[in-house]
């Protein structure tokens, strides 16, 4: 299990987790990134920036 | 065969395609961070083919260009990207091949910007030529509102604001209709429903299933076609009796359609990416 960079909540990572995945904080609802694999490492999701999109 | 697959953050449509892809026998997934990449305009990352699946629009068409140039084949192709990353190339494009789109100006002043509304007539809608999501779309309704947002663009935004992209507003009776092009075909569709006139699912439009007609898959494989083609999702309006191209995206999100209309949307696009590959 890991913790929340924000809140400190704990996080349940999927069992497949990619590098670059986002998740959300169930407590916080902070978006948050999976930063490396092994182990399992949580960050704050980078802010949305002007041309992100479709 | 080697897939690399150009993300920045992984959301919820990357990883159904990474799960799909890790399905697939003789596909070895590469992943190519945007935030990790350098480049040094001679070679590419060693992979057969890339499907891109950028965040950024600047990041997705630059990287797009480098690794073709490196000799790679890439989903999407970076001229698609560059045409429907800014609704101006966009929107030229869909012209020159006649696909049916709202009415358009492009100005690059205030007074020419604002000569260009009240000759369209009001509402219309201000875009900035580059942006995704409904964000800073602006509905004008009258001259007032029009001199104090052209104003506003020019003084407080970046250049690129100053290039001002206007359609004369679609009236589309709460809804629009976003179809999935993978290919030749137009695998599925759906409503965006909203009371709010911005009708993206991004600013809380609900989705629903559209049949896929064969005017919805007409003018769908025609706006795809007319930006070079691809796996494409294309924003289109109802409106008195026809239909309107009025977006082609190229980073297409689907998440929240794959359930609503049936079609497993991931499977189609990496069977699309493989046969491109090959």
């Amino acid at each position: 299990m890991n913790t929340c960079p924000v809140c400190d909540a704990a996080v349940r990572p999927p069992d497949d987790p990619v590098e670059g995945e986002l998740l959300e904080c169930p407590d916080c609802g902070c978006e948050l990134e999976v930063l490396s694999l092994d182990p399992v490492v949580l960050g704050e999701a980078p802010e949305a920036e002007e041309d992100w999109g479709e | 065969m080697k897939v690399g697959f150009l993300h920045s953050l992984i959301r919820k449509d990357e990883k159904l395609l990474v799960q799909e892809l890790r399905q697939r026998k003789g596909v070895e997934l590469v992943f190519l961070d945007d935030r990790r990449l350098a480049f040094d305009l001679r070679s590419g990352p060693e992979v057969d083919v890339v499907l891109e699946r950028c965040i950024n629009h600047s990041r997705a068409m630059h990287a797009l260009r480098l690794i073709e140039s490196a000799g790679t084949t890439c989903v999407n192709a970076y001229d698609v990207a560059r045409r429907c990353g800014d609704k101006i190339l966009t929107a030229t494009a869909l012209e020159e091949a006649g696909v049916p789109q709202p009415e358009t100006r492009i100005a690059f002043t205030e007074s020419s910007a604002l000569e260009a509304i009240e000759e369209l007539g009001y509402p219309v809608v201000l875009k900035p030529a580059v942006g995704s999501w409904g964000r800073l779309l602006s509905k004008i309704n009258d001259r007032e509102a029009a001199e104090t947002v052209l104003e506003h663009k020019a003084i407080l935004g970046t250049y690129h604001h100053s290039i001002f992209f206007v359609q004369k507003y679609v009236e589309k009776n709460g809804r629009d209709i976003r179809s999935f092009v993978v290919g030749d075909e137009c695998v599925a569709a759906i409503y965006r429903s909203s009371d709010h006139w911005i009708t993206n699912t991004a600013r809380g439009a609900r989705a629903s299933n559209c049949p896929v007609t064969p005017e919805i898959a007409e003018i769908s494989l025609h706006a795809a076609s007319a930006v070079g083609g691809g796996v494409l999702a294309v924003d289109l309006f109802e409106t008195e009796g026809r239909l309107l191209a009025n977006e082609v995206n190229y980073t297409m999100e689907f998440k929240n359609s794959i359930d609503t209309t049936g079609v497993n949307i991931p499977e189609r696009i990496t069977s699309y990416l493989l046969k491109a590959a090959r």
